[in-house]
Formats: C-alpha cells, structure tokens, sequence
C-alpha cells in the first residue's frame, strides 16, 4: 500500500511565452501511515505535486501508482483516487458553500453515494476529530472565526475517511495558537487513525516537532528527502535554497562549535533541552537534584 | 481546464505592435470591428484576414496561442452559423427537412456569420494580447477625455474597466482553485443531466461571489487607504506621447480603410 511516482514531470501553459516547468523528473514513494512534511519555497511545486497526487493535474509524462495501480490507466476510476487520497487546498475555508457547518461537511461523503445514516455519521466524526462541539453545527459556516472555518474545511475532506491526507499549507494565516492546534489535531489523527499525512509547508519550524519525514522541493526538484535530522544536517545547503532549518538547529551548532559536545542533531526544542541538560549534569553545572530546569 | 481560456489575457512579448500607442490599438480595433461588418463580399473578407495576419504576424504573438481563444466560442460559433445556413429565406432552395430549408442564400449568410465571428474574436483578443490592461485603460481615458465636457465621468469610467479586466485572470484562477477544491471532495460537474449539471455549479459559485466580493471589499479598503478619490487632478507617471511609430500606425489603419474604400467604389463584385 503505497503511492509511488516514477519520473513525474508537469510542465504549465507548454509552447508559450508563460511556460513553465513545475515537476522536473519527480520521483518518491510514500509508504502507508508515514508522517510526511513537504517543504519548499513559494514556486518550488509542491503545491503541483500534490494536485498530482488524487489526480487533479495530470503529468505531461512519468507514471503515478496507487496501491501498485497506474492511475493514468484508461479505466482507472479516479473518483475513487479522490476518496482514498483526500487534499485540503491552502485556504480551504474558501471552498466552503453550504447553509449550515454540518451540511458542508457532509458535502464529501454524499458525493461519495453513502446512504444517509452513514454520511451523518461521518460528518459527526469528522467535526469531533478536528475540535468543534456539536452546539456549532447547525450555524452557517460564513459566522465563524478564520480558524474555525478552515477546521469546517478540514472536517469535509475527513469525512470522507481518506487512506491518505494531504494538506497545503493548513496553518497559513494562522496565529500561532491557532497553528498548534491545528497541527495537533492534524498529529492526533496521525497517531490514533493511522492515516498518511502529507503536510505543505514553507516552514521548517512548522513541521519538524511532528513529521518523520521530510521532502525539500526546490526549482521543479526534490532537492532533499529523509528525516528530519538526515534533512537539517544540511542546514548549510537548505540555506543556499532560501530555507532554513529550525531555530534550535542553530542554538545546538553552535553550541557545539564553542566546545560543548551537545547534540547537533536536535531538531526540537524539546530534544535540545535534553541534551543540554545531560551535558550540563554531567559536569556538575546543574544540582542534579533540581529537575525543573527550563529551556 | 480554465487556464486555457486565452480571451482577455495579455500576452508579454516585445514587439511593435506591443509597444504601440494604445490608443492607436483602440481606434484600429474599433475600424476593424465596423469593416467586419461593412463587407458583403469573400474578397472583402480576404482583405480582412490579410491585414489582420500581417498585425498577428508583427505582434509576435503564436498564433497557436491565438486560435485557442476560439475554443470558449465554438458552441456559439456552430449555433450562429447552423442558425443562418436553415433558416434563411432565399429564391435558391438546395433542400428541404422538416422545418430546416437548405438555401444557396443561407449557406452564404452563414459562412459569413462564422468567418465575421472569428475575425471579430482574432482581432479583438489580439488587441488584449499586446496591450497591458493599463495600457488599455489609459489609452480609453486619455482618447475619451473630451466627453469630460459634457459631464461624462471617464477616469471613473477606465478605473472600473482596468478594475473589471484586472479581475478576469484572479477570478478565472480562483475558479479553477474552486472546481479543484470541490473535485477532491468527490464533486462531479460532468456527468448527469442539465439540472444535475446546473445543481453541481452550486459549490462552486457560492464560494466564487463570496471570494469575489471580499476582494472587492478589500480592494476599496486598500484604495481608501491611499487617499484615492476619483480622476479630479490626478497625474500620471507615464502619460501616452504619440511617437513616430504611433503616426505610421495611423498611417496604416488609413491606407486599410482607403484600400476598402476605394475597392467598395472600383471593384463591382466586390
């Protein structure tokens, strides 16, 4: 059970003057219930690769396999695709339509041609999973706040129990309360259905404490793909593309160039608290007995 | 799917006719427009087609890219030329079925129709091609300036229509967003019959309005912001000065209606 792309390229708009390359021989499996953070700058094309990924766009050549089946395949039904691979767009609040916040969500799973009980069903879980209590439900999505709406938006792409979930950009926007939670839902929903989830970011901060994979995009190309800690020891290279690896990765560096044998490996504040307090206690800076030393 | 709607769209090459006047692009639309219509002749027609694939030639413009244009037409296209090949009256009947009457007459009113209607959209999406929106507006405001005079509001005028045009790209590309969005969420707008089809546009322009009157909301605001009240002593940064190749385009749209002129006098069966 997997997706796997083989040499996708997609080209925009070809043989005029707004051609464009947006996928330069793209290559990646993405295995069953991996956490996977896809990091690029604004053009870089991920927000193409994953319209490729349901079959939104379709390459101008290479081959796309779900499950181990073609989806470019002449009898392949894509519809299905859509259900299995769910992908909640950057904004998704905007996509919202209905009169009443449970009918939105339920939008999905009817197209789907569940039977009625089944649809509602859905909805309801879906609306708990990502935080809105039912005395929300019956009011019209347009009276919400930016990230109520957009957790709306997200319920509607969950009801439809998707295998794989793919979101672009979900924190944009967002103050940062609101990123953390809904990153958190998005982390839960990891953990307690299994589901894959494929997280657009332009932010390594974002995804780093969550993922355990991470794909750099830079100009149409994967430019590094592995875990968080394979990715970051390239912070120097990440640099020279314009991104930058988390904060902390810094602290530890150099730390580390000043003499202190911490770990550079750290990539969140958690783990570099960890490993600053073992050195710290190994040399009797610190009363081992005095826990609650914060960072 | 919506990024291949090419009419409107501005098409950023360096050519001559691109660095035209706009205003000289504007009157030599409009001629070109009113000949369309004054021919009756398929000589005629050729003149036509040759100034304008000697303009599409210059403006450096694919005509690939031109022609896609044409495809948002066809339905239109097909309806008005089948409209006039069976149902014109005419001395000359070649068939006829149930209420459809084949004429000589009708067949020749509808491929003029067709050939007036794809003129009429090659040479009006090639003056988008090659002039900016702004171009297209400034050259409407400074060319309509003196209807100011008579109380016209012409800066009021050009505002809404660089606004209006500015807007087609956003919304085509938001409408795309939108279809997308709703696709993946398991919408279907192929299949079914026209109330289903006509049901399914529902998700989709409920959230196009709502995105386009916030934009527009927010647009004003940002406008208001900087202190814009309408054209009273506004200047520009770049005002349109007429060059050398702006009076040899003049020079060119005269010699195009003086080539008809003289021909519709000289020529019987033209």
């Amino acid at each position: 059970m997997s997706i796997k792309l083989v040499n996708v390229n997609y080209i925009y708009s070809p043989k005029t003057a707004y051609e464009k390359k947006a996928l330069t021989n793209v290559s990646l499996e993405i295995q069953d219930g991996e956490f996977i953070g896809l990091i690029g700058h604004t053009g870089s094309g991920k927000s193409t690769l994953i319209q490729h990924l349901n079959g939104l766009m379709k390459a101008t050549s290479g081959h796309i396999y779900y499950n181990g089946n073609d989806i470019y395949a002449p009898k392949y039904n894509m519809r299905e695709l859509r259900s299995k691979v769910g992908l909640v767009f950057q904004y998704p609040e905007h996509q919202l339509f209905e009169t009443t916040i449970i009918e939105d969500v339920k939008f999905g799973p009817r197209n789907l041609g569940l039977s009625e009980e089944e649809i509602e069903k859905r909805a309801r879980e879906a609306l708990l999973q990502v935080g809105l209590t039912p005395d929300l439900w019956e009011a019209s999505p347009f009276e919400l706040s930016g990230g109520q709406k957009r957790r709306v938006a997200i319920a509607g792409v969950l009801a439809m129990q998707p295998e794989v979930l793919v979101l672009d950009e979900p924190t944009a926007g967002l103050d940062p309360k609101g990123r953390d939670e809904i990153l958190g839902e998005i982390e839960k929903l990891h953990k307690e259905r299994g589901i894959t989830v494929i997280l657009v970011s332009h932010s390594m901060e974002d995804v780093a404490e969550y993922v355990d994979r991470i794909i750099v995009m830079n100009h149409s190309k994967v430019f590094a793909d592995g875990t968080p800690k394979e990715v970051f020891s390239k912070y120097k290279e990440l640099e020279e593309i314009g991104l930058a690896a988390p904060q902390v990765t810094y602290v530890m560096h150099e730390l580390h160039d000043k003499g202190i044998p911490v770990d550079v490996n750290a990539t969140t504040v958690a783990e570099a608290k960890e490993s600053i307090l073992a050195w710290a206690k190994a040399n009797h800076y610190i009363n081992q007995t005095k826990d609650k030393v914060e960072v | 799917m919506i990024r291949d709607i090419t009419i409107g769209q501005y098409y950023p090459v360096d050519s001559v006719i691109h660095r035209l006047d706009p205003r000289v692009k504007l009157l030599g639309t409009l001629l070109y427009i009113v000949s369309l219509f004054l021919f009756d002749s398929f000589a005629g027609y050729l003149l036509v087609a040759l100034f304008l694939g000697g303009v599409i030639l210059s403006s450096k413009v694919p005509i690939r890219f031109i022609v896609k244009g044409l495809k948002a037409i066809v339905f239109l296209l097909l309806f008005t030329v089948a409209f006039n090949v069976f149902f014109t009256t005419g001395d000359h009947v070649i068939g006829k079925w149930w209420i459809f009457t084949l004429t000589w007459e009708g067949l020749r009113l509808g491929a003029f129709m067709g050939l007036r209607i794809i003129l009429l959209i090659l040479g009006s999406s090639l003056m988008t091609f090659t002039t900016t929106p702004k171009g297209l507006t400034d050259g409407l405001e400074t060319g309509l300036h003196p209807l100011n005079k008579i109380k016209v509001p012409v800066h009021e005028i050009a505002m809404m229509m660089s606004i209006a045009l500015r807007f087609i790209p956003i919304l085509l590309e938001e409408t795309d967003k939108i279809m997308k969005a709703q696709t993946a969420r398991g919408a279907d707008f192929e299949t079914g019959n026209f109330i289903k089809k006509a049901k399914a546009l529902i998700p989709i322009f409920v959230p196009l309005f709502i995105s386009a009157f916030r934009r527009a909301s927010d647009l004003a605001m940002a406008m208001e912001a900087r202190c814009y009240s309408g054209g009273a002593n506004r200047t520009k940064m770049k005002p349109l000065i007429y060059r050398k190749r702006d009076y040899i385009g003049y020079g060119v749209l005269v010699c195009y209606i003086g080539a008809f002129v003289v021909l519709n006098i000289l020529v019987p069966w033209f």
